[in-house]
């Protein structure tokens, strides 16, 4: 899952180090159009629907952060 | 009280409500009181008149603040011409900004002290200029020489061709255009404002002038929060923020990732977007959030100062129909000219012919800085009348009437190309792929490499579906080459859909 999940960061933001980033947000690396296009990958990559009230800055600062959200959206 | 000058609004609401928050970050965040922000600019204004700097151009490099605020209120002050700039801005802009207009100076504050220090040019830190002494003689002999039409501050717009274009803009038009605004919107001491913009645009003019003029409290909202739907609609609600006046795009990005239906932002009671197409089904999702609340479309060129026209929502639309951009501001004069140079008129039950938009009064900005060329390209005489001298903005955008006699946006004229003797308007091909199901934005281009036409679009709607959908409702000839599915389209830092960005792929 972390693969993958770095493989769509990757495509959007080719030089950012995205195994060590962990203020993707704080530090203004992904913007709302970024958020956009990430939730929209992550939904189809992993056939989830990340509901709104999951699209908060600390579920986004990095790829830890996605793979437990996507972990816990998984087993509801 | 006869008012020449935007500060007269300040002082006068400073008088009158001098411990109301006039702007601020939100909870937690900087705040100015009426008082404080009248006393901040005063002290910058002495400041900048010490220095020297009345009559010249001051770029103002500052984090987007309540400071950043009395900055430019202070150079007003001054009776210098403030340049905004922003620290996002590639450095390169920042530099190509300065050159072109000529600035003699910097104010920034102590954060992006290191930044504006790379610049060729005198700096000076907010920070030393809030603490300077108030020169009353200095500051009123500045006022007493001043008149209306003088110059009080440059934007800069991204310009086609890629060099920015500066846009001056005077007293007299933001002072025409604040009074119009506030009472085409019904806004007043009650609104509080969450304001979106970027501060080196137009588009705050909106919340700053009318917090001067009216007394109301504006909100400046910090970025990353568009980012986040559901803490942004909490920022609203906990700050108490009714009146929202926002790029389409930052509305849409709300409904597309399904807040609406989760949190509504309830205080809100006047919701009002523009400068980029909101597609039916956002406008509706949001519509249905807030049924009592009154909503407004605005549209208006940077050049006649900040929005020229609205709409407001007070009757169903159609499915399909194209949201209007309604009528011209209240002492604003608009003109459709067909190609022959002669006025098209609604006609009355049906559509009336498309032309372009003409803009006429004391909204226009005084033209381009340093670029006679591109003036009297665009600021031109009236083409209705040769009796007296009289300059009119040509927009450049295509509008027609509709049935109602309401204006609806066409298109770009700049964005009309010629196909095998056909004309072709990429905005209509926009519009039609938007009214396929399921289709939730769209941006036509003709691609730098090829030169085909291509339709990128956002949503769940397969490219077969779209292509399907636009050979039932265009002509064959209109046809782009293919639609091409994004996630997302690219936008500009205004929150316009980015064109150019979407040609070069």
């Amino acid at each position: 899952m972390e693969q993958k999940i770095i493989e769509i960061l990757k495509k959007m933001h080719p030089t950012v180090d995205f195994e060590c980033e962990e203020h993707l947000i704080d530090d203004g690396i992904l913007d709302s159009l970024d958020i956009v296009t990430l939730v929209t990958e992550l939904n189809a990559a992993f056939n989830v629907a990340i509901p709104a009230i999951e699209i908060l800055p600390s579920n986004f600062n990095s790829v830890q952060a996605l793979v437990e959200m996507l972990e816990r959206l998984d087993d509801v | 009280m006869r008012i020449k000058n935007v500060l007269q609004y300040l002082e006068a609401t400073a008088a009158r409500l001098p411990d109301k928050i006039a702007f601020s970050d939100g909870a937690g965040g900087a705040s100015l009181t009426f008082a404080a922000l009248l006393d901040t600019a005063k002290r910058i204004g002495s400041g900048l008149c010490r220095a020297g700097l009345t009559g010249k151009r001051v770029a103002i490099l500052m984090d987007r603040h309540p400071a950043a605020i009395a900055a430019m209120l202070g150079a007003t002050y001054a009776g210098a011409v403030y340049v905004p700039l922003d620290p996002t801005m590639p450095r390169e802009r920042m530099e190509q900004i300065l050159s072109a207009c000529r600035a003699s100076g910097v104010v920034c504050d102590e954060k992006n002290r290191a930044t504006a220090a790379a610049f060729d040019l005198p700096i000076m830190t907010f920070e030393s200029l809030a603490g300077q002494e108030i020169d009353h003689a200095s500051l009123g002999a500045m006022r007493d020489r001043m008149i209306d039409t003088d110059p009080m501050y440059i934007i800069f717009t991204s310009g086609s061709t890629g060099t920015p274009k500066g846009v001056v803009g005077c007293h007299r038009a933001v002072i025409d255009y604040g009074e119009a605004l506030t009472s085409a919107l019904s806004l007043g001491e009650h609104s509080v404002f969450g304001c979106q913009s970027p501060l080196y645009f137009d588009a705050p003019l909106k919340e700053i002038l009318t917090t001067l003029m009216c007394g109301a409290t504006t909100y400046l909202i910090p970025r990353t929060l568009f980012s986040f739907p559901i803490p942004l609609i909490d920022y609203l609600t906990q700050n108490g923020i009714n009146t929202i006046c926002w790029v389409s795009s930052a509305l849409a990005h709300i409904s597309t990732l399904g807040a609406l239906t989760v949190k509504v932002p309830h205080t809100l009671t006047t919701v009002v977007f523009g400068s980029e197409e909101l597609p039916l089904v956002h406008y509706r999702a949001w519509r249905d959030a807030l049924p009592e609340a009154t909503f407004y479309q605005l549209c208006g060129p940077t050049e006649a100062t900040g929005m020229s026209c609205v709409w407001r929502a007070d009757r169903t639309l159609c499915e399909g129909e194209r949201i209007p951009i309604g009528a011209p501001l209240d002492n604003t004069g608009l003109m459709l000219i067909d190609e022959q140079g002669r006025e098209i008129l609604p006609a009355a039950g049906k559509a009336s012919e498309t032309g372009e938009m003409y803009l006429r009064g004391s909204c226009l900005t005084l033209g381009y800085d340093h670029a006679a060329e591109q003036t009297s390209a665009a600021f031109v005489q009236n083409p209705l009348q040769s009796a007296y001298p009289e300059t009119v903005y040509r927009t450049g955008d295509l509008a027609c009437y509709n049935a109602h006699g309401e204006l609806v946006f066409v298109g770009r004229r700049d964005r009309q190309i010629k196909r095998m003797g056909h004309r072709i308007e990429l905005g209509e091909i926009e519009q039609s792929a938007l009214r396929c199901h399921s289709v939730t934005g769209a941006a036509c281009v003709v691609l730098e490499k090829t030169g085909e036409i291509v339709l990128f679009y956002t949503g769940g709607a397969s490219e077969g579906e779209v292509m399907t959908s636009l050979k039932a409702s265009l002509p064959r000839y209109y046809l782009p080459a293919r639609a091409i599915h994004k996630d997302a389209l690219p936008m500009t830092p205004n929150g316009k859909i980015d064109r150019n960005a979407l040609a070069k792929e």
